[in-house]
């Protein structure tokens, strides 16, 4: 019998509408469950996509083919390029998102998907034969049957709201958690980890007095997170974000009623783990004591509706001590609250139980991206929701599955973090860590992937004749720069240099010479930019290469998938379960495991060229 | 892997007693076949015991053997280590006998390096090891000693810290742009910084060169035309009671001629070929074999006679050490002057032993020896370790460069995270998560 479904995604947040999208483009009959289909997409936290490192991972997601930076051009509010002031590889964008329009647009895309349909329903179980998945049960029972599943079920599994000593089952804004399924996952041999987040109070707009807060405004000039678009937006008409900070009040009530915090005694009974990067200003207070006072942005959500995010400020105090914490803050004296703070708690699974092709190591076919992997973020939910969508394609397809290098995307660094390092915390993207991070740039994001995009069907021909075009008039640029000799001033002396030479003195830019020598080059701007960067900075970037070149040495040495670490004698007991525990492809992955040292390695290649005459 | 190696650990010919270490799982059983004694194997850990080595039932040697067993061992392996009281021969024959019953020869270094790959030292106590065995002299085992208690790695450390307070500043400004109340990070405000950085690498440097002299001892090479007095000189300083060791071939590619302690310090006087073949036979040493030795040698003694006008082959020499450290040094001054010369010199007479310590002052002060502290040897003194250090001194140099091209600040920050893996390197500590952990601890970040 021929099953119904080739692939079925679980959960249709931004993992698992990218998946569902994915698969299904590549013409592989997929089926997109939800709980509910009016939530398909929703943004639950803040109002943005983009940001610091993950505004470049949406960059990633468009070069690959993916739908986030397409959505996001089409709805933002506000767009901002992130430290412009910096060098070119740590600029990135974000977007404040507009949280009616962004989940109206995506579901329109997949409504209009062939090979996708979508349901509503809550997934409680799998079908799992011999190690190998071969479908769903819903709660009613029901069976479902496929080739592939992947699962993005975001902080739906055994999900628990805290506010104060209150404890409620239940997903996020009110909605279904799934009650079953980590269980069962853990019946077929998952390790479950129960993470925690939490979100800020949500404000009236029209009770604030933004007098007192500090405007924001979005850059004025145009940008995209898509390489195929131009942009929409109306550049006068962005919305503007506040900045305020805490006061000595907050600061008071918050110590004064520390105790009917649920992280800090009103509930005692927490195990979810919650991230450094991310925590509850409760957590800043105590923590950082001798600060007097933090920061708070006041984001707008919608154009459609009035409330007004107050980032900064997540807290799982009861409603009565936020209100009287809201209204200690400067122009929020009579604020009304519309959505109080919680924290959340829910389960993940471990994610050094996959491989790096986001497929489960114990039962076959099986994927899973998302939170339900550790991770925080929409942006690094949506970038893996498209590589696993992409890579059950592959499988179907019986081709090599796309697994992206550290020194390929900032998507290759997070899920090889995943994979090889596990996370404790919900996991953020972060430039820090990305070694190679001069290589993966805001501006190249699709000279390092469309080609991958491309080969795995998910671009187009006309997208693809584009960027070979592109590709072009960089090479063709760069020759005339090398060619054009102009006249310089330099140190008392006129000398004659080539522009190409010329660039890479840091001061100097290029469409300004361009307008000083009237040279003639007819590119466009993305294109001089790309060859400024490319010029510039080729000292820096060709080490960065030659690090990244050492990495991929370590790369190509495999290791064997039969290895016995028991067999290998002197390794340190540490370095021996985590090695049986993640069985990493190649001598490089084997280096990034925490707890396995140099002297571990040297033990292990010492056995390879013993045993498997490496 | 597991193999059972043996190597005699004290140097030959030296001191009364010398000792061999065998170390592996089969070191007691293959001891306890050539001991006639106690039986080994049922003897407890950390003891020591009286008894003969034989061969058959020939006794060769009457001996002490320490036993001790895995894990708290040096190697964590089952260790035996055999004195002998007898010399050269004996210790090799016991050897040999420790060889033909399964031990293997120790490859140099090799017990230390089992210790490091079975986790029982850091690289740097590695080094250290090293350095201990190869003390020759007592201010070089005060380094070794200092090395191990781990006064290095605090100042590596001390220096890694300081990195990162700067690689992590400028991290949380470019993840975390728009928090104005964290200190945004410019060249500028990390100029200075970087430049203390910088001075501190350099004084470690400086000290861990001085600290190389120590382990190895400086080359010595003497030069000049035949019959000047070379290879008289190099008796004179010989016959002082300084020399330790003459006519060895050592184990180095340099021929040493002989050792002599400097206060504390080695000076090795490297092979000047065909020294010895003097009177009558005519020395065949041309410019070529000069240069040859110039190479080889941190310091140089270039002798002429006062007896001769300064000849063409002289010049030729004089030219030559102009950039290396040299002495010029006049020899028989007991003869009429027929020599004319516009350098700083030395005057001596080998024949009637005038003016040989004034060389030796010179030599001291040219190498700052009366200002080794002996009591504060906290520099790194190998090789492995100075090339690292000169390779973080080297990006900070270059941060420092890019600062002054107005490069952009995470550019910079590439230069710094390099200088701060180097450094990681000579204490065994890679790229980890150290950076994040850091920024999360250090700053309030939070959405």
């Amino acid at each position: 019998m021929k099953d119904k479904y080739e692939v079925i995604v679980v959960g249709a947040g931004h993992a698992g509408c990218e998946a569902a999208l994915a698969s299904a483009r590549k013409n592989h009959k997929t089926l997109l469950i939800t709980s509910s289909i009016s939530n398909i997409a929703t943004m639950p936290c803040n109002p943005s996509i983009g940001g610091s490192a993950k505004g470049i991972i949406v960059r990633e997601i468009d070069a690959l083919g993916g739908q986030m930076g397409k959505a996001a051009d089409a709805t933002l509010l506000q767009m901002k390029m992130l430290n412009s002031s910096s060098g070119p590889a740590v600029r990135s964008l974000r977007a404040q998102a507009d949280k009616i329009t962004y989940p109206k647009f995506m579901q329109e895309i997949l409504m209009n998907q062939k090979n996708l349909e979508i349901k509503e329903a809550m997934v409680e179980d799998l079908i799992v034969e011999n190690k190998e998945v071969k479908g769903v049960i819903l709660d009613d029972f029901t069976k479902i049957t496929s080739n592939i599943v992947i699962l993005t079920t975001g902080t739906y599994l055994k999900s628990d709201i805290l506010v104060g000593s209150t404890r409620t089952r239940s997903g996020p804004h009110n909605e279904k958690p799934s009650l079953h399924l980590s269980d069962n996952l853990k019946k077929y041999g998952l390790d479950i980890l129960r993470l925690k987040t939490g979100t800020p109070p949500r404000i009236k707009r029209d009770t604030i007095d933004f007098s007192k807060a500090k405007r924001e405004d979005g850059d004025n000039k145009y940008y995209t997170f898509s390489h195929d678009e131009e942009a929409t937006y109306d550049l006068n008409n962005q919305q503007p974000c506040y900045l305020i900070y805490t006061t000595d009040e907050t600061k008071k009530i918050i110590l004064d009623n520390l105790n009917k915090s649920s992280m800090y005694g009103g509930l005692n009974d927490i195990t979810g783990v919650g991230p450094r990067y991310c925590p509850s200003i409760e957590d800043k207070i105590v923590r950082f004591s001798d600060k007097p006072k933090h920061q708070l942005f006041l984001e707008p959500e919608s154009k459609y509706y009035d409330d007004i995010y107050l980032q900064g400020f997540s807290t799982s105090m009861p409603k009565n001590i936020q209100e009287k914490m809201v209204h200690s803050l400067p122009g929020l004296e009579n604020a009304k609250i519309l959505k109080y703070a919680y924290a959340i708690e829910y389960d993940a699974i471990y994610p050094t139980q996959m491989k790096p092709t986001l497929e489960n190591k114990i039962i076959k076919n099986l994927y899973t991206a998302g939170q339900i992997n550790g991770t925080s973020g929409y942006e690094e939910a949506a970038c893996q929701g498209l590589i696993a969508g992409i890579n059950a394609a592959l499988a179907l397809e019986n081709k090599e599955p796309l697994i992206l290098k550290r020194n390929e995307a900032y998507i290759g660094v997070l899920i090889d973090d995943l994979v090889t390092k596990g996370t404790n915390e919900p996991y953020r993207m972060l430039t820090s860590r990305a070694e190679y991070r001069l290589l993966l740039r805001h501006d190249n994001a699709d000279l390092r992937l469309r080609e991958y995009g491309y080969k795995v069907g998910l671009i187009n021909e006309q997208q693809y004749q584009k960027f070979q075009i592109k590709k072009e008039n960089i090479k063709k640029l760069i020759t005339e720069l090398k060619n054009t000799k102009i006249t310089v001033d330099s140190e008392k002396k006129r000398i004659g240099i080539s522009v190409y030479e010329y660039l890479k003195n840091p001061n100097i830019n290029l469409k300004n010479l361009i307008d000083k020598y009237q040279l003639q080059l007819k590119y466009t701007d993305d294109i001089i930019e790309e060859v400024e960067i490319q010029i510039k900075y080729s000292g820096y970037i060709t080490k960065v290469e030659r690090e990244a070149q050492k990495m991929l040495k370590n790369e190509e040495k495999q290791i064997p998938n039969d290895i016995d670490y028991d067999k290998i004698p002197n390794l340190a007991s540490e370095a021996r379960d985590k090695l049986k525990k993640i069985r990493p492809l190649n001598i490089a992955q084997a280096l990034r495991i925490s707890g396995v040292n140099p002297a571990d390695i040297s033990i292990l290649l010492i056995y390879l060229r013993k045993y498997y005459n490496e | 892997m597991n193999d059972t190696i043996a190597a005699i650990s004290t140097a030959l010919g030296v001191g009364a007693i010398s000792i061999i270490r065998v170390s592996g799982s089969n070191s007691i059983s293959i001891v306890n076949s050539i001991f006639k004694g106690k039986n080994l194997q049922q003897q407890k850990s950390h003891t020591i015991h009286y008894g003969h080595i034989v061969d058959n039932d020939n006794v060769i040697d009457e001996v002490l053997v320490s036993l001790m067993k895995a894990p708290k061992t040096f190697t964590k392996e089952d260790i035996v280590e055999i004195n002998c009281h007898g010399g050269i021969a004996t210790t090799n024959k016991v050897l040999e006998l420790l060889l033909i019953n399964g031990c293997r020869l120790a490859e140099p270094g090799e017990f230390t390096k089992r210790a490091f790959l079975n986790g029982r030292i850091d690289l740097v106590e590695a080094d250290g090891i090293m350095n201990l065995i190869n003390a020759k002299t007592d201010i070089s085992r005060a380094a070794s000693i200092n090395q191990l208690s781990g006064k290095v790695s605090d100042l590596i450390k001390n220096l890694r810290n300081k990195l990162i307070e700067i690689i992590t500043n400028i991290e949380v400004n470019i993840d975390y742009p728009e928090y104005e109340d964290i200190e945004v990070v410019t060249t500028k405000t990390i100029k200075p910084k970087i430049e203390k950085i910088h001075q501190e690498l350099e004084n470690i440097i400086k000290k861990s060169e001085t600290g190389k002299l120590i382990n190895d001892g400086i080359k010595v090479g003497i030069i000049g035309r035949p019959n000047v007095g070379k290879s008289s000189l190099l008796n004179a300083l010989l016959e002082e009671d300084k020399a330790i060791v003459t006519d060895i071939a050592g184990t180095t590619r340099d021929i040493v001629e002989g050792k002599i302690s400097l206060d504390g310090i080695i000076l090795n006087i490297i092979d000047t070929a065909g020294i010895r073949q003097t009177d009558n036979i005519v020395e065949q040493i041309g410019v070529e074999k000069s240069i040859e030795i110039i190479k080889k040698s941190d310091l140089v003694l270039l002798l002429l006679n006062n007896n001769e006008p300064l000849a063409f082959e002289d010049k030729k020499l004089l030219d030559l050490i102009k950039n290396k450290n040299h002495i010029i040094i006049i020899n028989k001054i007991d003869l009429e002057k027929k020599l004319n010369i516009n350098e700083k010199v030395i005057e001596i007479s080998i024949k009637n032993n005038i003016g040989i310590d004034a060389v030796l002052e010179e030599i001291k002060r040219m190498f700052n020896l009366n200002k080794i502290e002996t009591q504060d040897l906290t520099y790194l003194s190998n090789a492995r370790s100075i090339s690292l250090l000169k390779k973080a001194n080297e990006n900070i140099k270059s941060a420092k460069e890019n600062i002054d091209n107005n490069s952009p600040i995470d550019m910079i920050e590439l230069e710094l995270k390099e200088a701060w893996n180097h450094l990681g390197e000579i204490i065994g500590q890679t790229y980890t998560d150290e950076l994040i952990d850091e920024l999360f601890s250090r700053f309030c970040l939070g959405k």
